[in-house]
Parts: C-alpha cells; structure tokens; sequence
C-alpha cells in the first residue's frame, strides 16, 4: 500500500519539479535582453576629421564611447587604434570602477571620474584613485578612415589575445 | 455540512462562520501587551500606518504614472506635478513616507537592539523585521528609478554595476538584470513591476510573518523583565487593572499608539506640506541622460551609511564589505552570546558599544554624503568603516564576557 502511496507522491513530485524548473528556465529567459535590444548593437565613427588632444564622444549600445586623437607628443601604447597615421585612443567611457562617466582634462591630458576621484591617462590606463583596471576597448573594426563599433576586427582581436582589454 | 443554529444577530452569524470572536480576543482584547514600555514601543504601528499611507498614496501616482523612457519623466514631472488634481500631494506624501518610513525603521531597530528584544524566543521577530528592511530597500530602490531623472538613471547604473561582483567581472549578470546593455526601457519596466507588485506582495507576508513571530514570546518591556502573561491577565480579567503588569493590545494598548501616531503625523504633514523638497532630490528633475554622469552620486539619506562602507577600500574590498554590511545585522542574536534581556545601560560593554554603533553609522551617514575628493572626509569615512566591522568583531566577545544579570 504505502509503496503505491510513495510511486505517486514521487511522481507527482517528479512532475511538478520539471515543471518548476521549466518555468524558472522561461522566467530566467524573460529577464534576458530582448533580441532587439542585442541586434541595435553597430555604431560606425568616421574619424577623418578628428582633432588632437579633443575627446569626442560617441554613443555604441547606449554607453559613451570615447574618441581621442592622439597628438605626437602623447605616449605611444599597445591599446592605440591606428587609422592612417594618426593613433587614437577608443575605449567605453565608462569609470572601471562603478560606471561612472570620467571627464576628459585636456591641459592636464587625463581623464578624471567626478564619483569616487579615479584617473586615466590619455592610453585610458588607471593613474589614480579606485579604478582596478584601464578603460574598456570596445569591440572595433577599422574601415578606411572610419571605425565601426560592436564589430570584432583583427586589431581589436590582437589586442583582446593580448589581454590588454577584456 | 456541519450543524449551524439559527443566529440571533450579525456579529454571531459571523462568529458561526468566521470565528470572529476567536480572531478578535486572540490578536486583540487577550493580546497582552506590558504596562511598562515607552513610547518607542509604538515605533510598529506607526511603520504600518506609513506603510498604509505609501500604499494609498502610490495607488493615485498608479493612475497617471507610465512606465515608458520617454514618457515616464513627463508624466511625473508634468502631468502628475501639474495636471492631475491634488497630484502633487500623492506625489509629495509618497516621497516624504519613503524617506521617513527609514527613519523609523531605524528608530524601531535601535529600540530593539537597546532593550534586547532579539534574544532568546524573539530571534525571529528580529529575523522577519530584518527581512522587511531589506525589503523595503529594495521597494525605495526601485521606486526611485521610476521618475527617470538623472539619480535615477545613474543610481541605477551604478547600483547594478555591483552585481558585476567586481573582479568577477559578470556583466553578462548585470545585462540580465537590467534586461539591457545600460538602463534603459526593460530595466525601467521591470522594476516598475517590482515596485508595484512583487516587493509590496512580499512586504505585506512579511509584515503578516512579522506581526505573527510576535504573538507567542509577547511584546519585550523596559527591563526586559519576564511576566507570566496567564496570572497577568486573570489579574487584569479579574478587574484588578491596576495590579495586573499588562493591558490589553486593543482598545486599550492600541489608543496609546495612536496617540504617538497623532504626533508623528504632525511632522509627517508638516513635511509634506512645507518640507517636502528634503526628499526630493534637485539633480533628479533633469531627464535621464545616459552620456552626462552627475558630478557627484549619492544614494539617498537611508543608503548613506552603507554605501561609505563601500566607498573608502579598494574595488573588490569594498564590495565584500558593503555585502558583508547588508546583512550583517541579521546575525546580532547569534553573535550577542549574553543571555541577559536588559537595556543596554545595564549590560556593561555592550552599553558602549551600542552608542558606538549608533554614533558610527551616524558618522558614515554624513562622510557618505559629501564628495569623495577631500582626502579629511575621505579618512574619517575609513575610520568609520573599519569601526563598524570592529564592533561587530568585539560583539561576541565583550558579551562573552557580559555579568549574567
């Protein structure tokens, strides 16, 4: 008797697990970024009138990008974007430390995040304060004199492999 | 079907039914309640009827809210503020609730962690309340994302940005979360269901467990004396009110509540009629701009403590510690190893260290409020942060130690 008892109460059991689990799958998958959301995704910059030392800042998946021309006197660095002869620096103008927007000093060339006090040189590497790592690159491919943004191309790769953004 | 008999007036057809009587003499007039307390003691009527007040008001902003990036700022900020007839008095009574509901939270836990109200028999009334402030922040949390202002947006960023876990770097996590790669309009409206539904659903068990954990260890009082609630009440039963250690929780208990709350209604309405912009910060009546960070991002009032606790260390410290912060105060009677119910004046060490910790959050509450760019400030919020974790380090010690009363 309690042995067909216990077969229908695990079975019942049984049914109504994967069924939870079912559900908690379809819940967990309508938190998930909407298709639509993910496909908006490709910011094309053309970058051929760009002056040095002036950030500018472009929007890619609703996050700052920025976009600095470096001037020759400006230390050369692994994470410059080469277009033509110019090297620029690219990367999410997001602080690395909790995502606020860092403000670009252009008399001191640093990039300083008004939240909690960071600092990044002008390569986007962390000089100062909280932030535990440089500014992110964002994926890139370069295309002429224009850079398109959400794209991964052989330079962003390099560097990817290379660990210097992640 | 079983046997019912013919009732000789409403109340004893619902009693037939219902049992009205039973519920009324078990959550009411046989609810002993100590004669000796103080007025802190209505701290827990005074949160329901804010809480009251937060659900009515938040039903009229229902009316005319929309849960929409683009619409949701004007329809606050406009229409609400301006178009709809006594808008702004829903709108500014739901602010000045909000804010002051932390208060008295606050008040309510420091009455309990002063008279002891945690201990033994009571660790899950101080577990559920523990439970509803947790809660309740995530209800302000969410609530103040909804006008999509620029402490909105920001606050949100940068409060989901926790989630990354710092050098975990799990922003697929935060993406999930926020239903995008930034705050936008399915993060705006998911939390618009939460604010509307889940977490007032949850608050309203959880005030039920709350009220509930209370009923059987009884309400605790000034000394921490223990009654024999049986031999009070047949005194009090018995006619002899005035012997008997204990009243009634309602009329007789429940009309000195509501004398406080006729107080603290008068600084509630005050406020909301001539204070109310305390609660309503200026940065937040600029629109939602996901390319111009505030200079200077700050939670509200309430947050101010434990977001200083993250502050002053580095990345993945901080975020350790503000975790550790957030729950810590679950594990108070489990870590208090003194078995003696008593106010804290009369506990030794632990009466230090009770002012301790009250001044010490004090202190993180105003350095979380300035900026973080005064290297003065920006100590004092270390020392600060580092006390809070030595006095809950010292707590099992010193109350190890603690002379059984």
């Amino acid at each position: 008797m309690s042995s067909r008892r216990d077969f229908m109460g695990f079975a019942l059991g049984g049914f109504t697990a994967v069924g939870g689990i079912a559900a908690l799958y379809a819940m967990k998958r309508s938190w998930d970024p909407l298709p639509s959301v993910k496909a908006a995704g490709f910011t094309t910059i053309d970058v051929s009138s760009a002056q040095p030392n002036v950030l500018n800042v472009e929007k890619w998946r609703g996050k700052p990008i920025f976009v600095l021309k470096k001037t020759a006197d400006m230390k050369a660095d692994d994470r410059d974007v080469i277009v033509g002869s110019d090297r620029f620096h690219i990367s999410i103008g997001l602080c690395t430390h909790l995502g606020c927007i860092p403000a670009y000093l252009a008399d001191e060339m640093k990039f300083k995040c008004a939240c909690h006090g960071g600092e990044f040189d002008s390569s986007g590497h962390q000089i100062f304060g909280p932030p535990p790592s440089p500014l992110e690159i964002p994926p890139f491919k370069v295309d002429g004199t224009k850079i398109v943004l959400g794209e991964a191309g052989p330079e962003y790769k390099k560097m990817l492999d290379a660990g210097l953004t992640v | 079907m079983a046997h019912f008999e013919k009732a000789k007036s409403l109340n004893e057809w619902m009693d037939q039914r219902l049992a009205v009587n039973t519920i009324k003499r078990v959550m009411q007039t046989e609810y002993w309640i100590p004669k000796d307390i103080n007025f802190l003691w209505a701290m827990g009527m005074v949160l329901a009827a804010t809480f009251g007040i937060l659900l009515i008001s938040g039903i009229f902003l229902l009316m005319y809210y929309k849960p929409d990036v683009n619409l949701a700022f004007d329809s606050v900020n406009y229409t609400i503020m301006s178009e709809v007839g006594f808008g702004w008095l829903w709108r500014h009574i739901h602010g000045v609730a909000a804010s002051l509901v932390f208060l008295i939270i606050y008040i309510h836990m420091f009455t309990g962690i002063y008279y002891g109200s945690y201990k033994k028999g009571r660790e899950l009334i101080w577990l559920s309340g523990m439970l509803l402030f947790v809660t309740f922040s995530a209800e302000a949390f969410s609530g103040y994302m909804l006008p999509w202002g620029q402490m909105s947006y920001w606050a949100g960023m940068v409060i989901t940005n926790l989630f990354s876990g710092g050098s975990l770097e799990a922003y697929g996590l935060v993406e999930w979360i926020r239903g995008d790669y930034v705050p936008g309009d399915a993060f705006l409206t998911r939390f618009f269901m939460l604010h509307v539904l889940l977490l007032p659903l949850a608050i309203i068990g959880l005030i039920v467990l709350h009220f509930g954990t209370l009923r059987l260890p009884h309400v605790n009082n000034q000394e921490g004396a223990e009654i024999d609630f049986e031999e009070a009440a047949e005194l009090y039963k018995n006619g002899n009110h005035k012997e008997a250690k204990v009243i009634p929780f309602s009329p007789v208990f429940l009309s000195k509540d509501i004398f406080v709350m006729g107080i603290y209604f008068i600084l509630f309405f005050y406020l909301v009629f001539y204070h109310f912009e305390f609660a309503m910060d200026p940065v937040n009546f600029d629109p939602a701009d996901g390319l111009k960070t505030p200079a200077h991002i700050y939670p509200e009032w309430y947050f101010l403590w434990s977001y200083e606790i993250l502050r002053p260390f580095s990345k993945d410290l901080g975020l350790v510690a503000f975790a550790i912060a957030q729950v810590i105060f679950f594990s108070l009677p489990f870590l208090d190893r003194s078995p003696n119910v008593a106010p804290a004046n009369r506990r030794g060490l632990f009466h230090f260290w009770f002012w301790l910790m009250l001044v010490d959050m004090l202190v993180l509450t105003f350095m979380g409020k300035l900026p973080p760019t005064d290297a003065l400030f920006a100590n004092i919020g270390l020392v600060a942060a580092l006390t809070f974790f030595a006095l809950w380090v010292a707590l099992p010690i010193i109350t190890k130690l603690e002379k059984k009363l």
